[in-house]
């Protein structure tokens, strides 16, 4: 490497935002790259309520392996961050799932799996909770009854690419 | 033993208390008055020939505006030893919607009772441990009689309203985007 390739190093752009000086140096912003280890490593609360749980299950099996998109359910709410509220939410269960989201810590996301938790679904009675988003800040509903694997991935690749559009997530804004 | 030939016996049994013995596609329901329940269970559970040692199911159900009484407890019976089945019916009226329990026979229905008092309200007299069994313990009214309003009384659950607060006063430190 001469002195002059110094003075003008010969970047790379890969994409929009992110340049490469070879063999191994990347220059790119703090938001790029906050964002994309987020939404690499998404791990969810395995949180069933219903027979949406049965499919979510089946989405995570070898078969559909989410697995491949950095998706690996988490048995406990201090090292998850996305809340997959899968199935019908009734009124006594409303509490419990309100707390284990409290129980999250921050970046936390929420996904509405299936009619029930979008909208109460075709219970519109007494002791069901009609849609997940009266007490819950959603960021993705999928709907169905339930809704196939195929669906739900679809859901989960949305949330990442919500995530991956944020701004400052990781500053200090609270 | 065929269902009809099961009534008969109760009917011979207990002349007093049954009301009616009613049959639909072979299923055969005796109607019975509520207040000798426990001797007609007793009687039925003990007797060689009828040996219903299986309590299959217990439920309540409402007719108001329909039938006088309006409440009816209902007790599915099925013997295993002898393959037969039979429904009783006890009559259970609105101004004193009170019942004998049957958990000192068949232990089973401990929680079948609990929930037929939580969904209709039916107080079984005697019963080891009558508190609301799917309902939250501080709910008010009783969901599956006919007069409860599907959709819940106006007043919210306050467990539920409680959530609901708690949303509201949360959602400022919410990430907004």
């Amino acid at each position: 490497m001469g002195l002059a390739d110094i003075h003008d190093p010969p970047l790379v752009e890969i994409e929009e935002g992110t340049k490469i000086l070879p063999p191994n140096l990347i220059l790119t912003t703090v938001n790029k790259v906050v964002n994309w280890s987020r939404l690499s490593s998404l791990w969810p609360m395995t949180f069933g309520l219903a027979c949406c749980a049965i499919e979510m299950m089946t989405a995570g099996s070898s078969h559909y392996d989410l697995d491949r998109l950095g998706i690996i359910f988490r048995a406990s709410p201090r090292q998850s961050d996305c809340l997959i509220v899968a199935g019908t939410i009734t009124k006594k269960i409303a509490p419990v799932v309100r707390r284990v989201y409290d129980q999250m810590p921050e970046p936390r996301y929420v996904i509405a799996m299936g009619s029930c938790a979008c909208t109460g679904g075709i219970f519109n009675t007494y002791s069901t909770v009609q849609g997940a988003d009266l007490f819950l800040p959603v960021d993705v509903y999928i709907p169905g009854c339930p809704p196939r694997p195929e669906a739900f991935i679809e859901g989960l690749v949305k949330l990442q690419e919500k995530i991956r559009r944020e701004q400052y997530r990781w500053s200090y804004w609270r | 033993m065929e269902p009809l030939e099961i009534a008969e016996k109760i009917k011979e049994k207990f002349p007093d208390e049954v009301v009616e013995v009613t049959s639909f596609r072979d299923q055969v329901s005796v109607i019975v008055k509520k207040h000798k329940i426990i001797k007609i269970c007793r009687y039925l559970h003990d007797d060689a020939n009828l040996y219903f040692d299986y309590l299959a199911d217990l439920c309540g159900a409402d007719h108001l505006n329909k039938k006088e009484p309006r409440f009816e407890v209902v007790y599915h019976l099925y013997s295993m030893r002898h393959r037969h089945r039979i429904r009783l019916k006890a009559q259970v009226p609105e101004d004193d919607p009170r019942i004998d329990t049957v958990t000192s026979i068949w232990a089973g229905a401990n929680w079948h009772e609990r929930e037929c008092h939580d969904l209709f309200g039916i107080v079984f007299r005697g019963h080891p441990d009558l508190r609301r069994v799917l309902l939250p313990e501080d709910w008010e009214g009783y969901p599956l009689r006919k007069d409860y309003p599907v959709k819940g009384p106006e007043k919210e659950w306050s467990g539920f309203q409680e959530v609901l607060d708690k949303a509201k006063q949360f959602k400022e430190f919410g990430w907004k985007g």
